[in-house]
């Protein structure tokens, strides 16, 4: 199996995946053959986790499909056995199903080469081999996707906890920002569950929060808060993009740009 | 006939009373009332007759004046709503997030005017486009004054009474939109305050008298905020507005050159009727405009974000667009204090909080007494120049401008080139080369420009060179470009637009 | 007629309204300040038009029952549709830019259209005797003075001492910068507190997570007060000398001022593992992108701010409960003359 990384290309993408299938049924038999002869088995479930998709009777062929979509996807940066790489990727041995969930709904896994920006972009699965994957991963061990219930959350608390955690980086209407040496996203497009497991992981060069810094409730206030900056009150008329003063000063020099044009109108001579 | 009593000397300056038949129109009927209780009829007829130039370029000046007009009446009205007290409230007005979330009255206030008040939005959108468009002009006409050289004597005290205006409204717009404490303003007071503090020897003290205490200060600041902002500064802007244009109607307008136009005499429109409908067209336009803005594009929705608190902090925070240019410079400057014996002597917001605006404004301020310098010419001047009649002060003020607003971009661009992949280090290093490099460029590249105009009146770079020729019925070539030996050539062209 | 010539005199005599006689600097043309030649008139375009152009007269009228429109459309809006903010502006702004065209086109195409020419008014250039006679006049009010010098050197003291005295009130408006600025809440003991009130324990701040904190009991919006607390893990600290206790399990606190000109430090870039980017662990403040590295005390790796961001001493109560083991290392917020760079501060 080659450790060449390999780009996902959204063309051909199945049947390069049929092709790589094929020889990693092949690979992976007879790795199986060694694997079950040193103990290790793809095909037990970790310590007792809940898996997203699918339910336990559907468990082991789940898992045992991500197993072969991990080998043959992302093993060449994570490792064989999701042990990581040092220099190249870390360890998922222990991150459950919400980091997976994550990367892959949100399409910043699997990455074209090691130091690539995890970006946000169109998943790289369809929704069936994600729950694969993230049954496997989940498999090894770590936290489940968690549960989260906009609904119930009280949009001013969500404001309020929103502002002093997160506006710094994504700033105050969730549209965004920079850090020094990464992009802050916007948020407009995430889903509540997205949301949750960003808080929870600290994905990339996110921090993250302990249910003891932001408990459950509070959680689910914070992903209203965020879902309701899709549709802001804009009271004013057009939001020109929510980002402040920017956008504002632009406006203002065409207003007078038009001015100046109706100034030209009156001031020329018209006889 | 009636015996008429012996006229007082007062009363030969009053309208005449002994019309036998008085001048019929409601024009005579106006005059007449006014002067019968004011005398003021030579002062209107003055007034009248007052010259306009016919160029849209001296409309920037008014332009900028209404929208200090529509300040002044969207502001009286926001006044009567505001609450400019720092202690707190828990909300509950009509805005879900901010339900009971404690936030000061002034931000409580505000935001009902935003929500709450029938057509209080639109007035409150109205006024802070006004301020945006009103420091716009003001720039603008600054420009025109400049490449133009109507700074020169006798105008050079209107030019030093014009910055000064540009100062005050910078400050003013900076207070104005500082009011609401939100979150947004809040850390722009923030900084103010770290720029305050770094004034040599006397920063922190003067820092504590603004702010009456260590920021976010005591709770007298806010009221004084609204006391320079609603009073101190709007009349301090309003008589200097005043003596400008006083200053002007003594002197009289400058002009472009023309046939006829010299530097002893005014053509233009007179007062009456023609400029008087023209600037209050104008007037309205400009308030047809701002009104236009406030009803539609929303602007500073401070509902959204939130009040303001000392430990909290949004990304993307910028002030309004006339202080970009301050943001720019505190990013770009590179992290040097002076710190003798591990004291601190010069904090470095100084460098872009006070010594870049300080260059700035004392290099404007001192122009014209520069260019008297440069070219020793004392001489009054009635008669504009245009921008190729003077290459140096087109360069220079080309450079100047281009270097400010590299600065300028470099505070606002950060979100756009991230978006397209330049990392935000990438771009200070190139911003700080750029500001340095481009100028120069810019001088060199303007000043070839300008001559090149002035001697050929062809742009280099637009211009064409060539010649249009003809075959005549004998042969020969006729250039159809070359000016007909019958043709009166005139001073220079009418008008200098190009 | 009579009546008018009276006042004309009137007002000249009043007015002192001359003419200059004195003769002309411009060599290019004719005398300055007289009359200009009907030629130069003519040059200049000195004319007036008349007469309206009947379709702009409609048109005038016309604008102007549109902006009638727009205004009672106004108060309209404003009595039923709850006053929606975009229907009001673009009621009245129509109305307004409504009148605007009528104006415009009233000036352009109805209104009589003139140009006309002037002369300038003299100011003090051709006015040399005028000049002397005022400057004479001055000088005047000042005969048989003696001791000019000593009278000036006086009034210069006492306008600099009332100058003083008037300006040294100002100093009322705000307390004295004293030690105001070296104190803060935070002392030994002090417990760590959310936003909210609760105790902030040692088991809530995970490795990569940031919690904004404060003294218990003190006032949050005190500068001093908002703290930042973050967790790495403790083989990676370089902490500088004196300071290996002050982060017991790794958790960390600094002030969350800034140091450059005073926003909250609000930003914290907590990569997920080494193993992902070169970039470690940092505070950044999101006005100025100063960058903090927090496991090298603070030290400003990018961005303008002058100094590190001061750090507080923790360490552990017996309940979990995280509390300050002193006051921060150096003064808190931006820096002023003569602050100094690192030093204990008061409590």
């Amino acid at each position: 199996m080659s450790a060449q990384p390999r780009r996902p290309s959204r063309h051909g993408r199945a049947s390069n995946r049929r092709i790589i299938t094929f020889a990693t049924v092949i690979v992976v038999g007879a790795m199986a053959l060694e694997g079950i002869a040193t103990g290790q088995s793809s095909a037990s479930p970790g310590a007792g986790q809940a898996i997203s998709a699918g339910g336990s009777s559907r468990g082991s062929a789940q898992v045992s499909e991500g197993r072969q979509l991990f080998v043959s996807d992302c093993s060449s940066c994570h490792g064989f056995n999701a042990q990581g790489k040092p220099g190249r990727a870390p360890s998922l041995i222990g991150v459950g199903a919400q980091a997976p969930d994550f990367y892959l709904d949100t399409g910043r896994m699997p990455l074209a080469y090691p130091r690539e920006y995890p970006g946000e972009s169109k998943p790289a699965y369809p929704r069936a081999e994600i729950s694969a994957l993230v049954g496997y991963i989940a498999s090894l061990g770590g936290p489940a996707i968690p549960s989260v219930d906009p609904a119930s959350g009280d949009l001013s608390q969500g404001a309020q906890v929103f502002a002093l955690n997160c506006a710094g980086c994504h700033q105050i209407s969730a549209r965004g920002g920079i850090v020094t040496g990464g992009v802050a996203p916007a948020l407009q497009n995430s889903t509540a569950t997205e949301i949750a497991e960003a808080v929870r992981i600290g994905p990339y060069f996110m921090p993250r929060f302990s249910t003891g810094e932001i408990t459950p409730q509070a959680l689910n206030s914070l992903a209203r808060y965020i879902i309701a900056t899709r549709n802001p009150d804009d009271a004013g008329g057009w939001g020109i993009g929510h980002i402040g003063p920017i956008p504002e000063g632009m406006i203002a020099w065409l207003a007078l740009i038009s001015l100046l044009m109706i100034a030209r109108a009156i001031g020329e001579r018209t006889t | 006939m009636v015996e008429r009593p012996p006229r007082r000397p007062d009363e030969i300056l009053m309208a005449d009373q002994r019309h036998d038949t008085p001048r019929e129109g409601t024009g005579n009927e106006a005059v007449r009332l006014i002067d019968e209780r004011l005398g003021a009829a030579p002062l209107m007829r003055k007034a009248m007759r007052y010259l306009f130039p016919d160029h849209w370029s001296f409309l920037i000046g008014e332009i900028a004046l209404y929208s200090f007009l529509v300040l002044i009446l969207t502001g009286v009205y926001l006044a009567l709503f505001f609450d400019d007290s720092t202690s707190t409230t828990v909300y509950h007005g009509s805005y879900a997030p901010l339900i009971g979330q404690t936030v000061s009255q002034a931000y409580a206030s505000t935001v009902h005017i935003s929500l709450d008040v029938p057509a209080g939005l639109l007035i409150r959108q109205t006024h802070h486009w006004a301020a945006l468009v009103f420091v716009a002009a003001i720039a603008v006409h600054l420009m025109r004054i400049f490449f133009t050289g109507a700074f020169r004597k006798p105008r050079d005290i209107n030019w030093i009474i014009g910055l000064t205006l540009l100062i005050l409204a910078l400050l003013e717009g900076f207070a104005g939109y500082s009011l609401p404490d939100d979150l947004l303003s809040g850390m722009g007071l923030a900084i103010g305050y770290g720029v305050a503090l770094s004034i040599p020897v006397v920063g922190a003290n003067l820092a504590f008298l603004i702010w009456g205490g260590q920021f976010p200060g005591s709770s007298s600041f806010e009221p004084r905020l609204y006391i320079a902002h609603v009073f101190i500064l709007p009349a301090l802007i309003g008589i200097l507005i005043a003596a400008h244009l006083a200053i002007i109607m003594r002197q009289k307008h400058s002009q472009f050159r023309g046939p006829g136009r010299r530097e002893d005499n005014v053509v233009g429109t007179p007062l009456w009727p023609g400029y008087a409908l023209r600037a209050t067209g104008l007037l309205f336009a400009v308030a047809g405009v701002l009104f236009l803005l406030g009803g539609l594009i929303q602007i500073n929705p401070i509902w959204q974000y939130g009040p303001f608190q000392p430990w909290v902090g949004t990304n993307g925070a910028q002030p309004d667009w006339y202080l970009g240019w301050l943001i720019g410079a505190l990013r770009l400057m590179p992290n040097w204090e002076l710190h003798p014996f591990g004291y601190t002597l010069l904090p470095n917001p100084f460098f872009g909080g006070i010594l870049f605006p300080g260059i700035v404004f004392t290099t404007l301020y001192a122009w014209p007494a520069i260019e008297r310098r440069k070219t020793g010419d004392r001489r009054r001047h009635d008669l504009l120049d245009r921008p190729r009649d003077s290459p140096w002060r087109t360069a220079v003020g080309a450079a100047f401008f281009v270097w400010v607003a590299i600065i300028f971009i470099a505070g606002s661009a950060d979100r756009i080139l991230v978006s397209v992949g330049i990392s935000y280090v990438s771009q200070v290093w190139f911003f700080r080369v750029a500001a340095f490099f481009v100028p120069i460029l810019v001088f060199f590249l303007t000043r070839r420009i300008c001559r090149q105009l002035g001697t050929t009146e062809e742009h280099p770079l637009r211009g064409w060179t060539g010649v249009v020729v003809q075959r005549n019925v004998a042969g020969g070539y006729e250039d159809l470009t070359a000016p007909k030996p019958d043709q009166a050539s005139t001073v220079g062209p009418v008008r200098s637009d190009e | 007629m009579q009546g008018l010539l009276r006042l004309w005199i009137a007002l000249k005599v009043l007015l002192r309204l001359r003419h200059p006689t004195t003769p002309p600097r411009d060599e290019t043309g004719p005398a300055y300040g007289v009359d200009p030649a009907p030629e130069t008139e003519a040059a200049a375009g000195a004319q007036r038009q008349t007469g309206a152009d009947p379709g702009a007269e409609l048109g005038v009228a016309a604008a102007l029952l549109v902006a009638a429109a727009g205004g009672f459309a106004f108060c309209l809006i404003y009595a039923l549709d709850h006053a929606d903010t975009q229907l009001l502006g673009v009621a009245i702004g129509v109305a307004l830019l409504a009148i605007a065209t009528a104006l415009i086109l009233a000036g352009a195409r109805v209104f009589p259209r003139e140009t006309a020419v002037e002369p300038r008014p003299v100011l003090a250039e051709h006015r040399e005797p005028e000049e002397t006679r005022v400057a004479d006049d001055v000088s005047a009010g000042a005969q048989g003075v003696t001791r000019r010098r000593m009278l000036l050197v006086a009034a210069g003291a006492a306008g600099t001492g009332l100058g003083a005295a008037a300006i040294v009130p100002l100093a009322s408006l705000g307390p004295g910068v004293g030690e105001t600025m070296d104190t803060t809440p935070w002392k030994q003991g002090t417990a760590l507190v959310t936003e909210s009130g609760t105790g902030l324990s040692a088991a809530d701040v995970v490795e990569g997570s940031f919690v904004t904190a404060f003294p218990q009991g003190a006032d949050m919006r005190e500068l001093g007060s908002p703290i930042v607390v973050v967790r790495v893990e403790p083989s990676t600290l370089r902490l500088p000398a004196g300071r290996a206790d002050w982060a017991p399990e790794g958790i960390l606190a600094y002030s969350k001022i800034c140091t450059h000109a005073g926003c909250a430090v609000s930003l914290y870039r907590s990569p997920l593992s080494p193993t992902t980017t070169s970039d470690g662990p940092a505070l950044v403040c999101p006005c100025h992108y100063s960058t903090f590295d927090v496991l090298d005390g603070a030290q400003v790796e990018f961005g303008p701010a002058g100094r590190p961001l001061p750090q507080l001493p923790l360490t552990i109560r017996a309940d979990g409960v995280l509390i300050a083991n002193g006051g921060f290392s150096g003064p808190i917020g931006p820096a002023w003359w003569s602050v100094r760079r690192e030093g204990p501060t008061r409590s």
